[in-house]
């Protein structure tokens, strides 16, 4: 029998990701970096979703499915989110976050 | 294949049409005709309200994706009539502003509404976050519409990172949920939930994301900018529709789904209540900005809104829908005066209302009675609102937390008077000019006058509401301390009562009667 990747070293990897993620997202000062983090959470949860259903329920698709999907939905918000630092730079002429200060308490 | 499930998803599918006749216009009519683009809109989208009153049974499609039932419906047609205002308020800012693109406006605005439309009738999870992400996503578009103003976009870039964050966490306690349970449907998932740390770990954190589109406390730090950078009329439809979709998920997945772990996240949400009441109210008081103002007040809604959430139970439900439907004229109102004087004076500071009721006198009463309303006074709708939901929450024994929400009205009554007080009372040399606002504002204004002051009085709204609410009882039955069940006095009366002067047949029968009413909530949760 081939040796086989324990499910738990998925986790591991998929969880490092997403504390990563929230690292970058509380950290960073630029808003495509910012956004960079958002996009790591969203792939940790994905390989989350495909490994328990790999491992854990073999026999249907349903975190599959939810991958797909998942993906998909990202990119478009990841689209949104672009052009919206697109046209804040065309405004600001650049994209740190020290920058964004006209709403504030 | 069957098509006739398609015909479950009525509102939905005429929702699309609509769309789709808005989008194709836009695209293809003369440019002497686009101007007609705002009626037309409204005309169908009237017709679209009117499918979604049609009174709906009960009923799943695709394998119980999707469920439809009197809640779901009524929810819906909410939100379109919240929709609806927030068009008419909108006319006369996108055709001063906006000429060219405001089709893409009613396409935006409506493809969010159709996403709420999806994540109030989900009935796995996936038909949910996909509803969720279709409702923020396009937001994110609209709060950014005003693309030459850096404080839009600002608002914007805000929104939408932070959607997209908060939609990250709440995945990761889903993915944590389904690698507990091994099932995303609302129906299959309660058998496998047994409340191990790993399944409430999952829940909590897969609240996250909708305690973040209801705006409540550790969740709210987006509101306050996003509402103030967006376009006036784009604040007013977050605060209003997107918040009735998100309690109304919040309420049906907690108790369709989590209901059986009422333990684990009731003292969650018990002080997430506290937290976005106190401390909105608190932030509001120092605002000097009517749109962050607004913000503020519209976080301290949420949390009253929560406690029908808390309650779980059909009056709570039913609490929750009552309470966002006046919570819609009002918050209508008020966003729509504060569009009008933001046109008139180009800001949307506090001062510019000092001395308004000289020079104003209709907008500032309307003012006044939606502050009113908002605050909870007697004879106006706000108040029975706040009744309607307090009372659910003390019949399931949360007295100190509506203690503690009632102390906070005093609170929240202090700076609604403040705006009052600027409109009547604080003199002023120049107040604003007056000024006549456009027809279809009038329009608006009206209806939502007509709504403060009748949505109470009339009890007919509240009665169908709580009839409507009623497939409720059938969810609330998982919760386990909840007390659907336990027979009311009323009940007992019904039952033929021994005639005797001494006490014991009389409690005999009272438990004949408790053993009756138990046993018939039992077979009804079987038969579900």
């Amino acid at each position: 029998m081939e040796p086989i990747i324990p499910m738990e070293y998925y986790l591991v990897v998929s969880s490092i990701m997403f504390f990563a993620g929230i690292y970058g997202f509380i950290t960073r000062k630029n808003l495509i970096a910012i956004l960079i983090s958002v996009e790591l959470v969203l792939t940790s949860t994905d390989i989350n979703f495909v490994v328990f259903n790999r491992f854990l329920f073999p026999g249907e698709l349903e975190g599959m499915f939810f991958t797909l999907f998942s993906i998909g939905i990202s990119a478009a918000e990841t689209a949104v989110a672009i052009a919206i630092i697109i046209n804040i730079y065309r405004n600001l002429k650049n994209v740190e976050t020290r920058n964004l200060k006209n709403l504030k308490d | 294949m069957d098509f006739s499930q398609f015909m479950v998803m009525r509102d939905e599918l005429s929702l699309v049409v609509l769309m789709l006749v808005l989008l194709l216009y836009d695209l293809f009519a003369p440019a002497k005709g686009r101007k007609y683009l705002s009626r037309i809109a409204g005309l169908l989208f009237i017709g679209q309200i009117a499918i979604t009153f049609i009174p709906s049974p009960m009923a799943t499609a695709f394998g119980g994706m999707y469920v439809s039932d009197t809640i779901t419906s009524l929810t819906k047609s909410v939100m379109s009539m919240g929709t609806m205002l927030m068009f008419l308020f909108a006319r006369k800012w996108l055709d001063e502003n906006h000429e060219i693109n405001k089709g893409e406006f009613h396409f935006l605005t409506l493809s969010t509404l159709l996403g709420m439309y999806f994540m109030v009738s989900a009935g796995h999870f996936l038909m949910f976050f996909i509803g969720i992400e279709l409702a923020s996503i396009p937001l994110a578009c609209l709060v950014a519409f005003d693309k030459r103003k850096t404080v839009s976009a600002e608002a914007g870039a805000k929104f939408i990172l932070n959607a997209a964050f908060a939609s990250g966490i709440s995945l990761f306690g889903l993915s944590v949920l389904y690698g507990a349970t091994g099932t995303l449907y609302f129906s299959d998932m309660p058998v496998a939930l047994t409340g191990t740390p790993l399944q409430i770990t999952g829940m909590i954190v897969f609240a996250s994301g909708l305690f973040f589109k209801m705006s409540l406390v550790p969740f709210h730090s987006w509101t306050a900018d996003v509402y103030q950078g967006a376009p006036t009329p784009v604040s007013a439809y977050l605060s209003v529709v997107s918040k009735t979709a998100a309690a109304v998920t919040l309420f049906l997945v907690f108790i369709k789904v989590f209901g059986s772990m009422a333990a684990s996240w009731r003292p969650v949400l018990y002080a997430m209540i506290i937290l976005s009441i106190t401390i909105a109210n608190l932030f509001a008081i120092r605002q000097k900005n009517i749109k962050r103002f607004l913000a503020y007040s519209s976080i301290s809604q949420a949390g009253y809104i929560a406690l029908g959430a808390i309650a779980a139970t059909p009056q709570g439900l039913a609490g929750i829908i009552y309470y966002l439907i006046v919570y819609m004229f009002a918050n209508m109102a008020a966003f729509g005066v504060a569009s009008l004087v933001e046109r008139q004076s180009g800001d949307s500071e506090v001062s510019s209302y000092n001395g308004l009721y000289k020079t104003n006198p209709w907008l500032s009463v309307l003012m006044m009675f939606a502050l009113f309303s908002l605050a909870g006074i007697p004879p106006l709708a706000g108040f029975f609102s706040k009744f309607f939901i307090f009372a659910a929450a003390v019949e399931e024994g949360f007295y100190i937390l509506v203690l503690v929400a009632l102390l906070n009205t005093i609170i929240s009554l202090y700076y609604y008077l403040l705006i009052v007080k600027a409109m009547f009372i604080t003199p002023n040399e120049h107040p604003l000019e007056k000024f006549k606002s456009d027809a279809y504002s009038r329009i608006a204004m009206g209806i939502c006058f007509a709504g403060i002051v009748f949505a109470g009085i009339v009890s007919y709204v509240y009665n169908k509401t709580e009839k409507l609410a009623e497939p409720a009882r059938s969810y609330c039955l998982s919760v386990p301390e909840a007390r659907a069940c336990i027979p009311s006095a009323k009940d007992c009366a019904a039952l033929p009562l021994p005639e005797s002067p001494d006490e014991a047949p009389c409690l005999a029968a009272d438990s004949a009667c408790m053993e009756k009413t138990a046993d018939a909530c039992r077979t009804e949760s079987q038969i579900q």
